[in-house]
């Protein structure tokens, strides 16, 4: 007997066809090469997911050493761990329900954390005001996102509720919002000139929205993943006007905040532009915004530590969000350190300091000198082309197919970049993303690399793509 | 207005009950208003053991912090076993770090570990790891497998057992399921009765489709333990109806009573042989919140489908894709908890020494709270095979409030002694012309057991404010005194008991438990 007698076609199908085909085929490479057989090269260089340790980057010595203290509090008693670890450590114990990070913890998150966070927000928004009951921690920003999008499912109306979603984006996003039952209504970003988003485009997304469901939120991501994309002060108070006039919820996706490397670029928090803006709007526009220490200098993805701020939202709103949260167990207490320890690092003076900065300075470093390789080498190949980059921690370039792999696909029932994905990972053993699974402008092809490597890896990754792709261009010309 | 609509939910007693402890609490920090007996409140309502104060298990608290800080490894802080079992675990880590994602459904050495575990358990029964699933809590496991049941046509129901987790009818609201609730029979141990099985099955049929079943097995919060024979029964009736088993085995390592056996639905399953073997379909649940880890806030649990099709085990995956990740440090803690210290190693001493002094205190614990709360007017309470909660049964003259008796009594008991209790309504049929009664669930994991007799006696203090209330003689009432079992000699109860309670002080040399029952106002001799 089976119980699939219906299943969401979207969920199976999309999600799993194209990443599973070169999750399997990386994975199958990487048992042959130990077992023994000849390839082209030793070893298979996966740069399909935004994940900084699995790249090669160390943790940051201060989080760990805080982490392993909170975990295992015997190691306070000798000296070998700096003061202001211990210190730290001490007091975070203390706020745990009987000393241990096995307990429960508040549904929303550890007081002292939210508090330490609201306190990072505002000093990042230059005193912008936050208030601790406006920030919910929870399982990386993707919990966070879960339940707004789970919020906006809660209404009686016969038409569904809609969300206007980038094209690209990131997949998680996509597959969340069908999972709750919201429809997706894509907007284009401008790839010709920086992926840039453009009001015009938004209007049309909304009135197209319109005509099949109720859209009642904008997502935008800032940093772009998978685009790179740092938008202007302008373009997001263009942003915050359109959603204040037609009334929709700004969901802002702010992981990569503190991966900004482009060249005069500067980061602007939705936060801090919407305060500065016309109190009609700043006191009308309603908006959440998330941010997590998966990414950035952290990069502590399997901690699972996120949170939310929501601004402006309605007094009732906020407690039936607070019961919600009541109704379920409290995110990972590992996780919700991992946010104190990013919301409050160690400051110049404290024992941990010298360190701490070296090592955020390395790997800002790293990405930055990896962006510029990628986009020299990128800019010297002919049939590809990149945006310029300014911040996150990937790279989207575009693929100039010849008409005869396009066709080749065509015959092997494939999107045009996955077969060269394909051919990518078999002749190179580099492993990337595809574009079809970020969404693009028809007959357009893309592929996804990450930046956050080690800078011999990304040597290495480039010099494969370099040599594979002049020889794709050669065999399909 | 706002963009996001408001929405109303009826919150269940136990939510109201927490908010008010949240705003007590609140009141308290901030030194607000009301004076109280208390300066914190105390919370007895969920399985939450570290916040009472029992201590982790130390071997796998040193293998997390090895896993984070991999430069522990090296020096002395920890034992050969702790430092090899990191560095293995931290090698199935891409990139040797428990920073980095791992795939949705846990990491593929830790699954392997459960069908090991699960093999052994099981008396060599297989065990794949493709049909386990590592997931955030054992709640959002149950909640995705709930939640691909729901893809069917129709109203979807499960049959649940009255009395049923308590976070269990809230998780069937957000996955849109109906619940249909099965009584289970106090006065048998709790068991499931078949006749009531078929009962709520055919009642249901007219509204809605039953696709499962839920079994707590041990049960939470009744304690019991099905044999056999019912187990065996279970699973012929699901058979039968075609309905799906969701079984939560999360207490199956908290055993009270000595002798007494867990058997697994899966292992039963299979020893049925035909028809039953291979055509049952069920998925059974277990997590790091058990009696014995209580590791809660590391969230992590795993769960095994058992004759479930290729393409359940895929959406399987996909749902947990799109679903929460389980932190890796959960995962590290799972995999200890299936392949624990062995005789022989480093560590395997104190491992045990912690598992058995934490079981021995919970029964001696249990013990002592059933038969207190047995000699309290009004208390009834079943005896305790397994998991920490003992769920006594309270009836009162009926009053005059508005709001339920037992919504009413805990709340006194949450606002003038600062206890928060979980609280199960009884069903309209339960009360009689003059009583009305509810169950209590409290969380019986203290090992300070002054704590303990603090609670209890918190308790007695709260119907004796119902009873003057009420114009209704107190009766004699004992408070039983434990003794921490490595100590000997005199103890003392704590003078801080309301003067007017008939307290008994218990004397006692290691190990040996004495009631003597005079009337003594106050004790203060030390």
């Amino acid at each position: 007997m089976s119980f699939l007698r219906e299943t969401s076609l979207v969920t199976k199908n999309a999600f799993l066809s194209e990443k599973d085909v070169l999750l399997r085929r990386a994975a199958q490479i990487t048992a042959e090469i130990q077992q023994g057989e000849r390839k082209g090269y030793k070893e298979v260089l996966d740069l399909s997911s935004g994940d900084l340790h699995s790249g090669g980057i160390k943790p940051i010595t201060f989080v760990r050493q805080v982490l392993a203290a909170c975990f295992y509090p015997a190691l306070l008693q000798d000296d070998s761990l700096p003061l202001d670890v211990t210190q730290r450590a001490n007091s975070l114990l203390k706020e745990c329900a009987g000393g241990s990070v096995g307990s429960y913890t508040d549904s929303s998150g550890m007081a002292k954390i939210k508090h330490c966070v609201s306190q990072f927000i505002s000093r990042r928004d230059g005193g912008v005001p936050s208030s601790p009951e406006n920030i919910f921690l929870t399982s990386g920003s993707q919990q966070a996102l879960m339940i707004m999008l789970k919020l906006l499912f809660q209404n009686e109306d016969s038409c569904q509720t809609g969300v206007l979603i980038p094209v690209p984006s990131y997949p998680f996003f996509n597959v969340a919002a069908v999972s709750q039952g919201v429809v997706m209504q894509p907007y284009r970003l401008c790839e010709e000139l920086g992926w840039t988003l453009q009001v015009e485009e938004l209007r049309r997304a909304l009135r197209e929205g319109k005509r099949t469901c109720n859209p009642m939120a904008l997502y935008i991501c800032n940093p772009g993943n998978p685009t790179g994309h740092v938008q202007s002060r302008e373009s997001i108070e263009e942003v915050i006007e359109f959603a204040a006039e037609e009334r929709l919820l700004l969901l802002v996706d702010e992981v990569y905040q503190n991966c900004i490397y482009g060249e005069g670029t500067e980061y602007y928090s939705y936060k801090k532009v919407l305060s500065e803006m016309d109190s009609t709007i700043s006191s009308a526009v309603e908006m959440a915004s998330f941010n997590s220490a998966s990414k950035g200098f952290m990069g502590e993805c399997g901690l699972r530590g996120g949170y939310m701020e929501l601004v402006n939202f309605d007094p009732a709103v906020l407690d039936y969000i607070h019961k919600l949260f009541n109704t379920e167990s409290c995110t990972v207490v590992a996780g919700q350190i991992a946010l104190d320890l990013m919301a409050d690092p160690p400051k110049p003076g404290d024992p941990s300091f010298l360190i701490f900065s070296e090592e955020v300075e390395s790997i800002k470093k790293m990405i930055r000198k990896n962006s510029h390789r990628t986009q020299k080498v990128l800019d010297e190949l002919p049939g590809i082309s990149c945006q310029p980059l300014k911040g996150g921690f990937f790279v989207f370039p575009r693929l100039h197919f010849p008409q005869k792999a396009i066709k080749c696909a065509k015959d092997r029932e494939m999107e045009p970049d996955m077969l060269y994905c394909l051919h990518l990972l078999e002749e190179t053993g580099l492993h990337v993303r595809p574009g079809c699974e970020y969404g693009q402008k028809t007959d357009t092809y893309h592929i996804r690399l990450c930046l956050a490597t080690r800078e011999e890896i990304m040597e290495d990754v480039l010099q494969r793509l370099k040599t594979f792709h002049m020889l794709f261009l050669k065999e399909f010309s | 207005m706002s963009a996001v609509r408001k929405t109303t939910r009826q919150p269940s007693p136990d939510e109201e009950l927490h908010e008010l402890a949240e705003t007590i609490t609140h009141q308290l920090k901030q030194g607000l208003s009301v004076s109280r007996l208390f300066n914190k409140v105390l919370d007895v309502s969920s399985g939450d053991i570290h916040s009472a104060g029992v201590k982790p298990i130390t071997f796998i608290r040193q293998v997390i912090a090895g896993c984070l800080y991999p430069s522990l490894l090296d020096g002395d802080d920890f034992p050969p076993d702790v430092q090899s079992r990191a560095q293995t675990l931290l090698s199935q880590c891409d990139g040797n770090s428990i920073g980095s994602y791992t795939d949705s459904s846990g990491l593929a050495y830790v699954r392997n570990n459960v069908a090991k575990f699960l093999s052994l358990r099981d008396g060599g029964i297989p065990s794949s790891p493709e049909h386990i699933f590592i997931t955030c809590g054992s709640q959002r496991g149950l909640m995705s497998v709930m939640t691909i049941l729901c893809q069917s046509e129709g109203r979807s129901a499960v049959l649940i057992p009255d009395p049923a987790p308590h976070t269990l009818t809230r998780i069937l609201e957000r996955v849109g399921l109906v619940p249909l609730p099965y009584r289970l029979q106090e006065q048998d141990g709790w068991s499931l009765e078949r006749a009531e099985l078929q009962r709520v099955i055919q009642t249901s049929r007219k509204h809605c489709c039953p696709r499962a079943i839920y079994i707590s097995n041990p049960g939470n919060p009744t304690g019991h333990i099905q044999s056999r024979e019912s187990i065996e029964t279970v699973i012929r009736f699901a058979a039968e109806e075609n309905l799906f088993l969701l079984v939560d085995e999360i207490y199956q390592n908290t055993l009270l009573v000595k002798d007494q056996e867990f058997v697994s639905y899966k292992r039963v399953l299979v020893e049925m042989g035909d028809p039953y073997h291979d055509r049952v379909q069920m998925t059974s649940f277990h997590s790091l919140s058990n009696g014995i880890m209580g590791e809660c806030g590391l969230r992590a649990g795993y769960m095994e489908l058992v004759n479930v099709d290729e393409a359940l085990l895929l959406y399987t995956e996909v749902v947990l894709t799109g679903d929460i990740n389980t932190p890796v440090s959960g995962q590290i803690a799972l995999d200890v908890m299936v392949d624990p210290p062995r005789p022989g190693d480093a560590s395997y001493d104190l491992y045990i020494q912690e598992v058995l002094s934490r079981m021995s205190t919970l029964r001696s614990n249990m013990s002592r709270a059933v038969n207190f709360m047995n000699d309290l007017s009004g208390f009834t309470c079943s005896s305790v095979q397994s998991g920490i909660y003992i769920y006594p049964h309270l009836s009162l003259p009926h009053t005059a409030h508005t709001q339920s008796a037992g919504l009413c009594y805990c709340r006194g008991l949450l606002e003038d002694q600062g206890v928060c209790v979980g609280l199960n309504e009884c069903k309209n049929e339960d009360h009689t012309d003059s009583h009305t009664c509810f169950y209590l669930r409290i969380t019986m994991s203290d090992v300070d057991t002054t704590h303990l007799s603090r609670d209890l006696s918190r308790v007695i203090c709260q119907m004796r404010r119902e009873g003057r209330a009420k114009n209704i003689q107190p009766h004699l009432c004992q408070i039983i005194h434990v003794i921490p079992v490595s100590n000997a000699g005199r103890r003392v109860l704590d003078a801080s008991v309301h003067p007017r309670v008939n307290v008994a002080v218990v004397w006692s040399r290691a190990r040996v438990l004495s009631v003597v029952s005079p009337f003594l106002a106050r004790v203060g001799e030390r």
